[in-house]
């Protein structure tokens, strides 16, 4: 049984890209065959956190246009043979995604993969309702902060309306990812807290990301922080997410890095 | 010593005198168009008749005996009953017809109140929440919200609204200019309100009321809010 998963905003710079290449990274590790497809046609980074920016031949478009093959445009990752990229490109714009076309891909997509994790682009229009349209969940990413929590919603509000499910008026699963999730300032009230997000937007929560220099780090380096060091605290509530993805129940905690050098070091031993 | 009471000892015969206002249905004219002004009068207030003293005057038509029954068989299927006939050849009286009656009184015209034309108010339910950029417009009726309004979402309702979550989105009540309209909600955290083409942002509002159940209506052109508990 595959699924097709969307990771989406509605706003940009929330860490849509992130999430998609960690939570594929996570999934592509317990075994099962993830795609990872970059809807940001015209803007693309997926390549770039997934560190194969160098190896992009065919894309998307190509695929959407029948220039490729699909298995011509697919790019398996270095370090897990059970990830791969379906990048964007970067030379086009939205438009060139024809709705039969990416019906055709994800069709073909669904066949060959467990998971096919679409990255959406932000805003509202073609790109993002295509990457949401032929999705079974969805995956909203939200910083704790007014703006990002209300076009979510919005968000939220296509997801029942402008996909395929929707539409067959079947129920859409959506999850919720809080990410830039920083202790100290919330521990200040200068951030919105969990429970406030979580009663306007009403949908159940998948995990909670720490802030952290390792996202950072772990994109410079074009690696899923997942893959980079999966011990730090995003990585740790990436892996989290993603088995709660397979259906497992795993309690909810905020993971932190404010820890004790002794919990430091009993962690070090215990990886 | 019993003291029984004569069984023959019955209590007088009164017979009380009660005066009713009939309205008088006096077809003139063609008898299928006279019905058809009819219906369309009734169509237009259907409760026009309720609770009626119902007279059919015909002295004007003047039909014989099968054209009253006619008659008589299309009011009531339309569901009209008639209390008695007034003007009609004596002679026509009949055990099937309603008593023939005498003596009536001209009186002036009853007031008949016409409901004004326009489509019964329908109240819209809706299940769930509205989130931000969704738009619900319903100039009929009432609007009931079981879930919130978000943050970039409206609802526009010609009668009032009720949301049983948090209103943090805009509410505009009344808006087929319907001042006695009222907004009310069990969370008050909305951007803009409005009754009747009174508008008012969260800037002029009170924050007192904030998160708390509220209702907010119309008083002499001023929007006034208050909580509910």
């Amino acid at each position: 049984m595959s699924k097709v998963l969307v990771v989406t905003s509605g706003k940009g710079g929330v860490g849509k890209t992130t999430t998609t290449a960690a939570l594929g990274a996570a999934l592509a590790q317990g075994g099962q065959s993830v795609v990872v497809v970059d809807f940001d046609v015209g803007l693309r980074n997926l390549d770039l956190v997934m560190g194969a920016e160098r190896r992009v031949v065919y894309d998307l478009i190509n695929v959407v246009n029948g220039d490729a093959k699909l298995p011509q445009a697919l790019i398996r990752d270095k370090r897990l043979d059970t990830l791969h990229l379906l990048p964007a490109s970067q030379t086009r714009d939205k438009d060139a995604l024809t709705d039969a076309g990416v019906a055709r891909v994800m069709e073909e997509l669904r066949e060959k993969f467990d998971w096919v994790i679409c990255d959406s682009p932000a805003g509202i229009e073609r790109g993002a309702t295509l990457a949401m349209r032929h999705a079974d969940v969805a995956v909203v990413v939200t910083n704790p902060e007014v703006s990002s929590v209300r076009d979510s919603d919005r968000i939220i509000g296509l997801l029942d309306a402008k996909t395929l499910r929707a539409e067959k008026g079947e129920s859409m699963e959506k999850h919720l990812i809080l990410t830039r999730y920083d202790p100290n300032r919330a521990d200040r009230g200068d951030m919105l807290k969990t429970e406030d997000v979580l009663e306007i937007l009403s949908i159940p929560l998948l995990a909670i990301i720490p802030e952290s220099q390792e996202v950072l780090r772990a994109s410079n380096v074009g690696c899923p922080v997942t893959l980079n060091n999966p011990l730090c605290a995003p990585a740790r509530a990436y892996s989290d997410a993603a088995r709660r993805l397979k259906g497992e129940t795993i309690a909810m905690s905020v993971p932190s890095e404010r820890r004790s050098f002794l919990d430091k070091l009993f962690l070090r031993r215990a990886a | 010593m019993a003291v029984t009471k004569p069984l023959t000892d019955t209590a007088p015969l009164a017979f009380r005198g009660r005066a009713f206002k009939a309205l008088a249905l006096a077809p003139r004219g063609p008898l299928p168009e006279w019905l058809a002004g009819l219906d369309a009068a009734l169509a237009r207030s259907p409760t026009l008749l309720d609770g009626r003293a119902l007279i059919l005057d015909v002295a004007e038509c003047k039909p014989d005996g099968e054209a009253l029954a006619a008659l008589m068989a299309d009011l009531a299927g339309r569901g009209i009953r008639v209390l008695g006939i007034e003007g009609a050849e004596p002679g026509l009286a009949a055990e099937s017809l309603p008593p023939f009656l005498l003596a009536g009184r001209p009186v002036p015209n009853l007031d008949v109140v016409p409901v004004p034309e326009k489509p019964s108010p329908k109240s819209l339910t809706i299940e769930g929440s509205i989130r931000s950029g969704r738009s619900v417009v319903h100039h009929e009726g009432d609007v009931t919200v079981m879930g919130s309004v978000s943050s970039g979402a409206e609802v526009l309702a010609g009668g009032s609204i009720h949301v049983y979550g948090a209103l943090r989105g805009r509410a505009i009540a009344g808006a087929a200019r319907n001042p006695r309209a009222r907004i009310y909600c069990r969370k008050f955290e909305p951007e803009l309100l409005g009754i009747d083409r009174l508008v008012r942002t969260a800037e002029d509002l009170n924050p007192t009321l904030r998160g708390k159940p509220a209702q907010i209506w119309l008083d002499g052109g001023a929007l006034r809010i208050a909580g509910l508990d």
